[in-house]
């Protein structure tokens, strides 16, 4: 239960007055409030700093340390002042949460001394407030990443046996730092592909004069070395390639993947030049196929870490590099129409055709000015000074808004993720919690009646059974057993509902001698709805003996003055004493605690009978005599 | 080129509007306070002593920090009480109830006053506004239908997982057996008249409306 609204208890249980008139049994007694002290003012001491407040706020969450009996460890007799000797900065925020039910994260504090506190004080760091709990998140994983990197530091150096030949191979790949093998290979790749690009770039240098021909490039001069070096690089490439595929997790994955695609246009081109001979026809289409080859040297982004994120950075901002695009286009197409019409007039003019004026104003616009295309007029000249100054803006402006934006999407992303991943862990907190307080009263229900029937017989043992519960507790749980007395129903858990109905509707099935579970596929769905004018029947009837017994030693303390039948139970003697019931079921006399119990099956009864036991008029109908050994709700 | 960049910033300024808007509402919603009478007053009003009425006063002002309690508050708040079933109906009767000027929202004398009967009062009091209750459109007389509602309502808080299972004629019965005690003259609708002497008749009852006095 929220202690947020424990002020207001006194009210519900007021209200509870609205439901006397109706209810037709007596209700139960109410909570007697054993230390009736007036409210009072506590001192805290936390080093030196004093804090006070009430003693009912901190009784508040009673398995806390403030809220429970173990903070009277730290008192301090002389002073009347209770002394922890801990930070007062976080106990402000410790205290606030017994004041308004938020616990708060303040953001200068450190995330582990703040953990450290809140173990002290007894508090779950779930509980923290919607407000901060996305902060205290953010802080502990980015602590605990630094503990794991430390971790991962130590622990590289081991060996781990378990992983397979491919695993292993996969790893060495992705992370060259793992073992030498992998950083040679690692090396050695990188050279090559350093080798293969310089070779692309001096093949084409002019290399001095053959005598007797014209100046040739490297490449045609020494074209056997040259290919020779071109077939060394693809084969490493080829290989590695191949390794690759081969220790890849996922192939098809791996096929997919950026680098692969780059790896294998790389090494294409080769491959087709040695298949095709020297065709005049497609020597044109072969030159640009080598082109392709020069895409190796992405293959160092392999190598390079700050590659990587440039090209996550440009695949994420590609709306706005579309923009910037588009909105140049619009520029470019506007100004070169104007300098088209504005040099229209002037004589031997190089502005032959508006397409022809996008070389100019491109390179007017990006401030390169080459000089190659000048206009003559006065009009052009004035449009072209527009253009030059525009084009300042058009480039400048964009460019921070760009960078704005890629660090803004790419924070809301993670930070769409984190919350997804958070909003699932909440639900489940939240779930939990109510089912907490519901299944607190059925737990203090069954230990509850059981001090209520001792207190009552005024036996000495009251003190040993059951877990002591706070005021609070006990007086909600007293408004809930007025409830169930003024409707004449019990509360049960979930579980316990659907055996009940499973049970329910098996017995009414009187025809067949021992009804298997398996035999009624669609029980629990239609149970529950029925109409049926037969009233439920006590399930618990069918208890063989054999599970009593270890429940006999609670059972027996409680019952007097009720007789003591045969153990075993049947439904024809059942049937007997029902009639008993049918009186008004409200006999004080007699107390019967009870225990709700796990009916079993007809299946397992003793009793080979299936006489359809009589209707009952109510739930409650108080069956004394087999209270002993049968456990059933009980019937104040 | 200008032009572009002019119609890029207007496109800007008119997201920023609705939020404003937004703004000027919270505020005025944050401005409704209320703070009651004074202390001697209400426990000249009620039967608390003043060291009660600081208690109550300090639970209800942590609740509701405006002073006054709206429907949907008490809902949430009678809520926590009963996680196991849906306890707004009754809530919402209760705060008709409570709310003897039927302005919608509960202030903290009205919350005082209601206590003050229900847990200081005579039984004669504590009756009369129980009557009140079960009396959903105040016309003096409770027929059956509301009495179905009431009986429904406070089934609900029962919520699904209950034994034995809840059937649909269940509350109906209940409605029967209270008329048959409740109503003498057999006319189908409860009088206050009725309803007092029959509740005094019933010893269970009686018991029962002692059952709260030393709640606070």
């Amino acid at each position: 239960m929220a202690a947020g609204v424990a002020a207001w208890l006194p009210f519900a249980r007021a209200a509870a007055i609205g439901w006397m008139p109706v209810a037709n049994c007596p209700m139960p007694l109410a909570p007697a409030d054993k230390n009736k002290r007036q409210d009072e003012l506590i001192v805290l001491n936390v080093s030196g700093r004093r804090f006070q407040t009430w003693r009912t706020t901190l009784e508040r969450y009673p398995d806390t340390l403030l809220g429970s009996t173990e903070k009277e460890f730290f008192f301090n007799e002389d002073t009347k002042e209770y002394f922890f000797d801990r930070d007062p900065e976080v106990f402000r925020c410790v205290l606030n949460f017994y004041r308004t039910g938020k616990l708060h994260y303040p953001r200068y504090e450190c995330i582990s001394a703040y953990d450290d506190e809140l173990a002290f004080y007894g508090i779950l760091p779930e509980i923290i407030g919607d407000c901060c709990y996305e902060e205290y998140k953010d802080r502990k994983r980015e602590n605990a990443e630094r503990l794991m990197d430390d971790n991962d530091s130590e622990n590289n150096q081991e060996s781990m046996p378990s992983l397979s030949f491919r695993q292993t191979m996969w790893r060495a790949f992705e992370n060259p730092h793992t073992s030498t093998l992998a950083l040679v290979f690692y090396y050695v790749t990188g050279f090559f592909i350093a080798v293969s690009v310089i070779t692309n770039v001096v093949e084409t240098v002019p290399c001095g004069t053959v005598p007797g021909s014209k100046e040739l490039p490297c490449g045609e001069r020494y074209s056997v070395a040259f290919f020779c070096l071109d077939t060394a690089c693809v084969m490493i490439f080829t290989v590695e390639y191949l390794l690759r595929l081969f220790a890849a997790p996922s192939r098809y994955r791996f096929i997919r993947s950026v680098m692969s695609i780059i790896d294998v246009v790389a090494i294409m081109p080769y491959y087709i030049g040695l298949v095709m001979t020297n065709n005049e026809d497609v020597s044109g289409a072969f030159v640009t196929l080598r082109v392709f080859r020069v895409f190796r040297i992405f293959k160092f982004s392999r190598h390079s870490q700050g590659l990587r994120i440039l090209g996550y950075t440009l695949k994420s901002c590609a709306s706005e590099l579309g923009f910037l695009l588009f909105s140049l286009t619009m520029a470019i197409i506007i100004f070169a129409t104007v300098m088209f019409y504005a040099e229209k007039g002037s004589s031997a003019s190089k502005f032959t055709s508006i397409p022809a004026s996008f070389w100019y104003t491109i390179v007017t616009m990006t401030t390169l000015g080459y000089g190659d295309m000048v206009p003559k007029t006065i009009a052009g000249k004035i449009f072209g000074s527009i253009c030059s100054l525009s084009g300042v803006l058009v480039i400048a402006l964009p460019v921070p808004v760009i960078v704005s934006n890629f660090s803004r999407i790419y924070h809301q992303n993670q930070r769409a993720d984190k919350r997804r991943a958070q909003k699932k862990a909440r639900l489940a907190r939240i779930r939990v919690a109510k089912t907490g307080s519901s299944n607190a009263y059925l737990h203090s229900k069954r230990n509850g009646l059981l001090n209520e029937a001792l207190e009552l017989m005024g036996t000495p043992e009251e003190e040993h059974m059951g877990k002591t519960t706070s005021l609070i507790e006990s007086q909600h749980h007293h408004l809930l057993h007025c409830l169930e007395k003024t409707t004449n129903h019990e509360f049960i858990d979930e579980q316990m509902f659907e055996q009940n109905c499973m049970e329910s509707s098996m017995q009414n099935y009187p025809s067949t001698r021992s009804p298997s579970l398996s035999s009624h596929p669609g029980l629990t769905t239609t149970c529950c709805s029925r109409r049926s004018k037969k009233t439920t029947h006590l399930p618990n009837s069918n208890l063989p003996a054999t599970r009593l017994r270890s429940m006999q030693e609670l059972s027996t303390i409680h019952i007097q003055g009720s007789e003591q039948p045969s153990l075993t139970t049947s439904r024809s003697s059942l049937n007997l004493k029902a009639d008993d019931g049918l009186r008004p079921n409200c006999k004080t006399s007699q107390i019967t605690t009870a225990i709700i119990s796990i009916p079993t099956p007809p299946a397992l009864t003793p009793e080979g009978e299936s006489r359809p036991p009589p209707a009952s008029p109510g739930p409650n109908t108080n069956i004394p005599s087999i209270a002993s050994n049968v456990v059933k709700v009980s019937a104040l | 080129m200008g032009a572009v960049m002019g119609t890029f910033s207007s496109l800007q300024t008119k997201q920023r509007r609705p939020s404003k808007d937004k703004i000027e509402d919270e505020l005025e919603m944050t401005m409704v306070c209320h703070r009651p009478e004074g202390l001697e007053q209400l426990e000249a009003q009620t039967n608390f002593t003043k060291r009660e009425l600081q208690v109550l006063y300090r639970g209800f002002k942590n609740e509701c920090p405006s002073g006054v309690v709206n429907e949907e508050t008490f809902k949430q708040i009678y809520a926590q009480f009963f996680p196991h079933g849906d306890a707004s109906m009754y809530a919402h009767y209760l705060f008709h109830a409570f709310d003897t000027t039927q302005t919608g929202s509960v202030k903290f004398e009205d919350f005082v006053t209601a206590l003050s009967i229900l847990l200081r009062g005579t039984v004669h009091e504590k009756l009369r506004w129980t009557f009140n209750l079960y009396d959903i459109n105040k016309d003096g007389y409770i027929n059956k239908e509301e009495m179905m509602d009431i009986v429904k309502a406070i089934y609900d808080m029962m919520g699904k997982y209950t034994y034995p299972v809840l059937r649909e004629d269940t509350p109906r019965q209940h409605v029967d057996v209270f008329f048959q005690k409740m109503d003498k003259n057999k006319d189908g609708i409860v009088t206050l008249d009725e309803f007092l002497e029959s509740c005094q008749e019933d010893d269970n009852i009686m018991r029962s409306l002692q059952l709260f006095q030393n709640v606070m």
